[in-house]
């Protein structure tokens, strides 16, 4: 599963975020590492971006990039 | 007594306090610079205290250290490169895991380093508890409490900060990646040591690091330095880097940021005690209702309608005084002066060309007014959250949406408004496109040539230039994104920081660097253009060289008066209509006017001929003086846009076809001097150069292509 795929108001833990380079990276240095739990909170009014918490703040980031993060349910 | 001096690096998390901690200690005196050759802001200043001198730099706020942003890369070479005697990292306590992430990287790269745990008044209310002795005996730094907007802590922090650099046995600790990534950091670092690859400066254990992330910017000064060494670096680090994917079936990029967060995880559960209060926040509850699916986007664009409001209609009052103050200056000086060009120069060219530059400074002051207010209290985010879909599609980001809106109204904050872009490409992208948004001083050009040529649909046909204006836009800004600035538009991951009530004195200060920042930079360079404009159109002077005798023809007018032949105010109107003539002629003869007629050729296949030339180029200046320019060239006085004798005879010597083309090309190129001064302050030479030729090519083509095929049906 990845992290565009899940509803709003549910809670998943992070497996592993795919791919290199800059965005990659990013998602690191913000706290989106491997075993994090976070909560999709809600969907942006168009559709996109989500908006996320992660090691307790609001984190949002668009669908392409929430592809790259591979989440379990809990 | 000589004070010794000191240099504090201030950086921290952005939205976590840190400039209200800055303006504590430097209080007034402090300076806006640019870190050389980016267009990262640089703040710094100094304070006189106990004894010391001390300068602080505000370094720009950031997440990490790593080359993902300018801002990252400018703050660590600041560390590296100019060696500040200590590090203060302001620290947001309500978010200490995230916050601390940054802090560890300072730790890796050994600089002496002080904690300010900031807003600490909000974590005792909100019931989380700190045992920050112990906290900051793991970390070996001094941590202080501090509460930026209230300005306490302030003196704690400098005391604290003082004693840790005149510490001379301060411990350094050192953060562990476990064992594998451990031995392989060694191994590259004797390489790097025995090669003597780059001085070492840090360490060549924090260069292997970043190395083993593949740190782009690190790689590359590595080829750079390295010579013959570097084949074999390379090799050693991809050798690591496959051997640690290998065992830890993960990139090392990915074990070291887990390290680094797991070393905080472990700090905090030793010193943290969180009792957890179940309660919503009060950032979610406002967020509840303003990222709302169904009254999110009404309230945005009612915000947004209130913003440009304030910003033109408010401003308008005292833009009105300044234009008024500046006209009674001028009459002021031509009173006192002898006629002439001295006088001419003076007031047409110098008070004529601040004035220019003067009277969107209101403009400007409450524009950063409401993107600091914006910005302070969290909702800017929140604006890209809601918009970012709309303007992504078309290649922009979330936030462009603010400048561009702006832009409507004025194309000078417009371009100083995509400051708030922190990506480079965006920032780019977003000032190229928007001076294709109708500001509010073409305006009065499209007034004049509707009515005009379209009286009757005049508002349908200005109308359709706005949005032909966006559509070109939207267009252009694709079409950037695929050429010029190509890539993967810049990834969207932000932070949605918690709501915050600004303070009063942040936003005004911002406000005020802005402004100076425009007034002084903007007003030296417009002043040169203005005086240059001026010459352009005085010389050469007509002199003795009019195509009538005017003389004779006043000298008439005036025998005729006496006569009793005409009443006084035929007299005057003569009078008036000589003087427009000899104008028009003078306007003629001088270096504009040759140009105007020189490059005739060039505006012919548009349907224009030497005069629209001229007003085009005296657009330059800024566009609404293409109207007063008209009214010069087609022999009229003191004309503006609703003048009746002016469209009468505009309307008489073009078809609607012209007309409206004129309007298009004025549209769309470059919007005025003052606007490319702003541009190459933010943007730099080349893409002002860029800015001024494809807005050119652009708007010659548009009008091309529409009057080659308008006049195919007329």
């Amino acid at each position: 599963m990845h992290l565009n795929e899940i509803k709003p108001k549910t809670r998943c833990r992070i497996v592993k975020i795919l791919g290199s380079g800059g965005i990659y990276r990013r998602l690191l240095d913000m706290g989106c590492i491997k075993g994090e739990e976070i909560e999709v909170v809600k969907i942006a009014p168009l559709g996109d971006p989500i908006d996320i918490t992660v090691k307790g703040y609001h984190l949002t980031l668009r669908k392409n990039e929430a592809k790259k993060i591979e989440v379990e349910a809990i | 007594m000589k004070l010794k001096e000191i240099t504090i690096a201030l950086a921290g998390n952005p939205n976590s306090g840190k400039t209200s901690i800055f303006n504590n200690i430097t209080g007034a005196r402090q300076h806006v610079g640019n870190y050389p050759g980016v267009t990262v802001e640089k703040k710094y200043g100094n304070v006189k205290y106990k004894g010391y001198k001390i300068n602080v730099v505000d370094l720009p706020g950031t997440y990490s250290l790593t080359a993902y942003s300018e801002d990252e890369v400018v703050a660590r070479n600041y560390i590296i490169n100019e060696n500040p005697d200590i590090v203060v990292d302001i620290i947001d306590s309500s978010n200490l895991e995230r916050n601390l992430y940054l802090a560890i990287q300072f730790i890796e790269l050994g600089v002496p380093l002080v904690l300010a745990f900031n807003m600490s008044d909000m974590t005792k209310t909100s019931g989380k508890k700190i045992n920050i002795k112990l906290l900051s005996k793991l970390l070996a730094s001094p941590i202080v409490e501090t509460v930026g907007h209230k300005n306490k802590g302030t003196k704690d922090l400098l005391d604290a900060a003082i004693s840790h650099i005149e510490n001379k046995d301060r411990e350094k600790i050192e953060i562990k990646y476990g064992d594998e990534v451990e031995n392989e950091l060694e191994e590259m670092s004797k390489i790097i040591e025995d090669k003597k690859i780059l001085s070492e400066k840090p360490s060549s254990r924090w260069i292997s690091l970043k190395l083993l992330e593949q740190d782009k910017e690190i790689i590359d000064k590595v080829k750079k330095e390295a010579g013959e060494a570097y084949s074999e670096i390379v090799h050693r680090v991809n050798k690591s880097i496959k051997h640690l994917s290998n065992i830890l079936r993960d990139n090392p990029a990915t074990v070291i940021a887990d390290s680094r967060y797991g070393f905080i995880r472990g700090a905090l559960t030793e010193t943290h005690k969180e009792t957890e209060t179940g309660k919503v926040s009060v950032t979610d509850r406002i967020d509840s209702i303003l990222t709302n699916r169904i009254v999110g986007i009404p309230i945005f664009t009612v915000l947004m309608w209130l913003m440009f409001q304030f910003v033109f209609k408010v401003g308008a009052y005292p833009m009105d005084w300044i234009d008024m103050g500046f006209g009674k200056l001028g009459d002021l000086v031509s009173n006192a002066m002898p006629e002439g060009l001295l006088q001419s120069l003076i007031v047409d060219g110098i008070i004529g060309g601040l004035g220019g530059v003067i009277i969107f400074t209101p403009n400007i002051i409450l524009l950063f007014l409401c993107i600091a207010i914006l910005e302070d209290s969290g909702y800017m985010a929140r604006a890209a959250f809601i918009m970012d879909r709309a303007m992504h599609k078309i290649g922009l980001h979330g936030k462009s949406f603010i400048p561009m809106l702006i832009g409507f109204g004025c194309t000078i904050p417009s371009y100083m408004g995509s400051r708030i872009l922190e990506n480079k490409k965006d920032r780019l992208i977003t000032m190229h496109v928007n001076t294709f948004m109708s500001c509010g001083a073409r305006l009065p050009v499209y007034i004049l040539l509707a009515g005009a040529f379209f009286p009757q649909i005049a508002g349908n046909v200005i109308f359709s230039i706005y949005v032909i204006g966006i559509v070109m836009a939207i267009l252009l800004a694709k079409l950037l994104r695929v050429t010029r600035f190509k890539g993967e538009s810049s990834p969207f991951v932000m932070e949605l920081p918690p709501y915050r009530v600004p303070t009063l004195k942040g936003v005004l200060l911002h406000t005020w660097e802005r402004t100076w920042l425009y007034l002084k930079k903007a007003g030296t360079v417009i002043l040169a253009i203005s005086i240059l404009m001026w010459i352009l159109f005085t010389f050469p002077m007509i002199g003795e060289n009019y195509s009538k005798d005017y003389d004779a023809e006043v000298a008439s007018l005036e025998q005729s008066l006496e006569s009793n032949e005409i009443i006084e105010e035929e007299y005057e109107e003569g009078i008036i209509k000589t003087e427009a003539m000899m104008g028009a002629e003078q306007l003629a003869y001088s270096a504009a006017g040759r140009i105007g007629r020189f490059i005739e050729p060039v505006f012919e296949p548009l349907g224009f001929d030497w005069k629209l030339a001229i007003a085009s180029i005296s657009g330059i200046a800024a566009k609404e003086v293409v109207v007063s320019t008209m009214g010069t060239l087609y022999s009229i006085q003191e004309a503006d846009e609703e003048t009746e004798s002016l469209r009468e005879n505009i309307a008489s010597e073009y078809n609607p076809l012209i007309g409206y083309n004129f309007m298009l090309f004025t549209l769309l190129y470059f919007p005025c001097m003052a606007g490319m001064a702003v541009f190459r302050r933010e943007a730099g030479w080349k893409e002002m150069l860029f800015q001024i030729g494809y807005t050119l090519l652009l708007a010659w083509v548009v009008s091309f292509v529409v009057f080659q095929i308008g006049r195919l049906f007329i």
